[in-house]
């Protein structure tokens, strides 16, 4: 082999083993995910000797009240974690966009929750609910309120909170770099016309976050579909099907009640309904671009 | 400059409140299991008030009983397995990181500086990954390590592993360490080669260019130039990438047999049994999430750049 083939050939042979696991691991599955989700299969056969049922699977799903029921619990706990983490990271982040000492220990301590094990997340927050061993409830007891049943009654909300306890710092760390990297020039403007800090943020700041914010949320709102193991650890999904989200409901229907089929089809509903959310930010990214493109040619005739 | 002068006004004492509330609120959970690790159960149970026990490492002795090298008094049988998941978590975080990496490393410099397809399609790929969540790879990832990727016991490699690792069926990706590590690459890929790639463009040319003068091949220059420059790049991908390899359950658990179980499978398995033994619990969960704790401690900066990067720069 010549030195010049050797070198036209070495970005193929860079990129090879990525693509090779990619398409492996990734690609392929997803591809026989699809492909499982038409068909009769449960875990003791092979899918080439499964059945061809073409949408049964899929029709099922969307007549069965326990799995709307599912989509119903995913979509209220995706959209009220993720506004409530919106709100208060947001806040935080414009309340506390000065120079504060300590504010490095508050971002580095911030991220813990983010980084340890979601399982450890939801032991620790299942034992601070705990009816009589956990710390909410005694708190209450001692200062002589009635003890709130946290995982039974108000299982789906205990759940939330516990979500917000781990990802507002997410939105208070990304908003609060957005902050930082706003323009000097229009803030000093703002405050020699004498703008108060209200109309500062209401007029510039959260106009100017605003793309970074629907990114950070949108992120969000995928990641909060993902969330499985804190649920699964903190309540199993119940008491009954309150809190038993799609990833879980997923897992369950695969593993406990050995539909592959169903559970594919399943998965694919899910996907789809990720793909749209993504697409939506894809385009939202393309048309900000767009935008700055043409201020920026309008700029330049201007000038 | 603005920062100085806003440095030189006080700030009012409220704001500081609100930041040690906050810290608080982020570590307390942390610290309630790291103090209810070390207590015993019956004062767990008894909810005597906050620090006044005497602290205890039986919980940690008897998580991890399968690998002390001496007999414990308070145990006649160890049941919880803990000391083996934790060597299986090790391998395959330590193993998938190191991989991901390498493969990523490889990947992000082709795309930057070979200049094919470009820096949207990684991104979007990036993005498109990040959107599948393991839920949905359950299913496809169960069959096709089970029943697929498989070599035939009859074939000659086949045979040689049953000669030498015994079992009956065909030799399958399930079950071994191997098969979780192969989809934690998978899963990490797309992430890394992005986050790279940021971190390679800023790497000059000409550096490049001259120790090709020198006479050095594109895998010389790789390894020997360019690796060392983007350390800080490559320290935030594996942060991130040894982080979910470490925290995952629902595939590990779906992937593993009785010999390659991770840490958070076997603290799932003991949280769903009728009485809880929250001591031992606990310290297993503090041991899972040392590792994690370290990281933030230490590379914080390079955990926000990661962070920030997917947002931010989009």
């Amino acid at each position: 082999m010549s030195a010049t083939t050797f070198n036209r050939l070495t970005p193929y042979l860079f990129l090879a083993p990525a693509l090779v696991i990619m398409v492996l691991a990734l690609l392929y599955p997803l591809g026989y995910m699809v492909y499982g989700s038409f068909r009769d299969w449960d875990p003791s056969q092979a899918l080439g000797e499964s059945e061809f049922t073409g949408l049964a699977n899929y029709v099922t799903l969307w007549n069965d009240p326990n799995f709307r029921e599912s989509v119903a619990v995913t979509l209220k706990f995706a959209v009220s974690v993720v506004s409530i983490e919106m709100l208060i990271g947001v806040g935080l982040a414009l309340l506390l966009d000065r120079n504060l000492r300590g504010m490095s220990v508050l971002r580095t301590l911030f991220i813990l929750p983010m980084m340890i094990a979601p399982v450890v997340v939801g032991l620790v927050w299942r034992y601070m609910y705990h009816p009589t061993v956990g710390i909410f409830n005694n708190t209450l007891k001692s200062i002589g309120l009635e003890p709130v049943d946290w995982l039974g009654q108000h299982a789906l909300l205990s759940v939330i909170i516990a979500d917000i306890w781990q990802w507002t710092p997410f939105i208070f760390i990304l908003s609060l770099a957005a902050l930082q990297s706003l323009p000097r020039s229009a803030l000093e403007a703002a405050r020699i016309d004498g703008a108060t800090g209200w109309q500062q943020i209401i007029h510039i700041k959260l106009p100017l976050m605003m793309p970074v914010l629907i990114v950070t949320g949108l992120l969000r709102l995928i990641d909060a579909f993902k969330v499985l193991e804190v649920i699964l650890v903190m309540t199993e999904g119940g008491p009954g099907l309150s809190t038993e989200i799609l990833a879980l409901r997923i897992s369950r229907t695969a593993t406990e009640f050995r539909e592959l089929g169903v559970a594919a089809a399943m998965s694919n509903y899910l996907l789809i309904l990720l793909m749209l959310l993504t697409l939506l930010m894809l385009f939202y990214n393309r048309w900000q671009e767009y935008r700055a493109a043409k201020a920026k040619r309008a700029i330049e005739e201007a000038v | 400059m603005a920062a100085v002068s806003d440095n030189s006004q006080a700030q009012h004492p409220a704001f500081y409140a609100v930041v040690v509330m906050l810290i608080i609120m982020a570590v307390g959970p942390i610290a309630l299991m790291f103090v209810n690790s070390f207590k015993l159960d019956v004062d767990i149970i008894s909810g005597t008030s906050g620090l006044l026990f005497l602290p205890t490492i039986q919980n940690y002795e008897t998580a991890l009983c399968d690998v002390l090298p001496y007999e414990l008094d308070h145990l006649d049988f160890c049941a919880l397995k803990f000391g083996g998941a934790f060597i299986n978590s090790l391998i395959i975080a330590l193993v998938s990181t190191f991989f991901t990496l390498v493969i990523g490393c490889m990947a992000a410099y082709a795309l930057v500086r070979f200049r094919f397809m470009g820096r949207d399609t990684a991104s979007g790929t990036t993005l498109m990954v990040r959107m599948v969540p393991p839920a949905v790879l359950l299913v496809p990832v169960f069959g096709l390590w089970n029943n697929e990727f498989c070599i035939s016991k009859t074939s000659w490699l086949g045979e040689i592993i049953r000669d030498n690792f015994g079992g009956r069926g065909d030799v399958c990706l399930a079950g071994t360490h191997s098969g979780i590590i192969l989809i934690y690459i998978a899963m990490n890929l797309p992430f890394v080669i992005w986050i790279l790639q940021s971190f390679i463009v800023q790497v000059p040319r000409q550096l490049e260019e001259a120790a090709r003068m020198d006479g050095a091949g594109p895998f010389q220059v790789f390894f020997k130039v360019v690796l060392p420059l983007i350390k800080p790049g490559l320290a935030a991908a594996a942060i991130f990438t040894f982080r979910i390899a470490w925290n995952e359950y629902l595939l590990a658990s779906a992937l593993s047999d009785r010999d390659t179980k991770t840490v958070p499978i076997l603290i799932v398995n003991n949280m769903s049994e009728f009485n809880v033994e929250w001591g031992v619990i606990m310290a297993t969960g503090m041991l899972l999430a040392i590792p994690p704790i370290i990281f933030t401690l230490f590379a914080s900066r390079q955990i926000i750049t990661g962070m920030t990067a997917g947002a931010v720069k989009g």
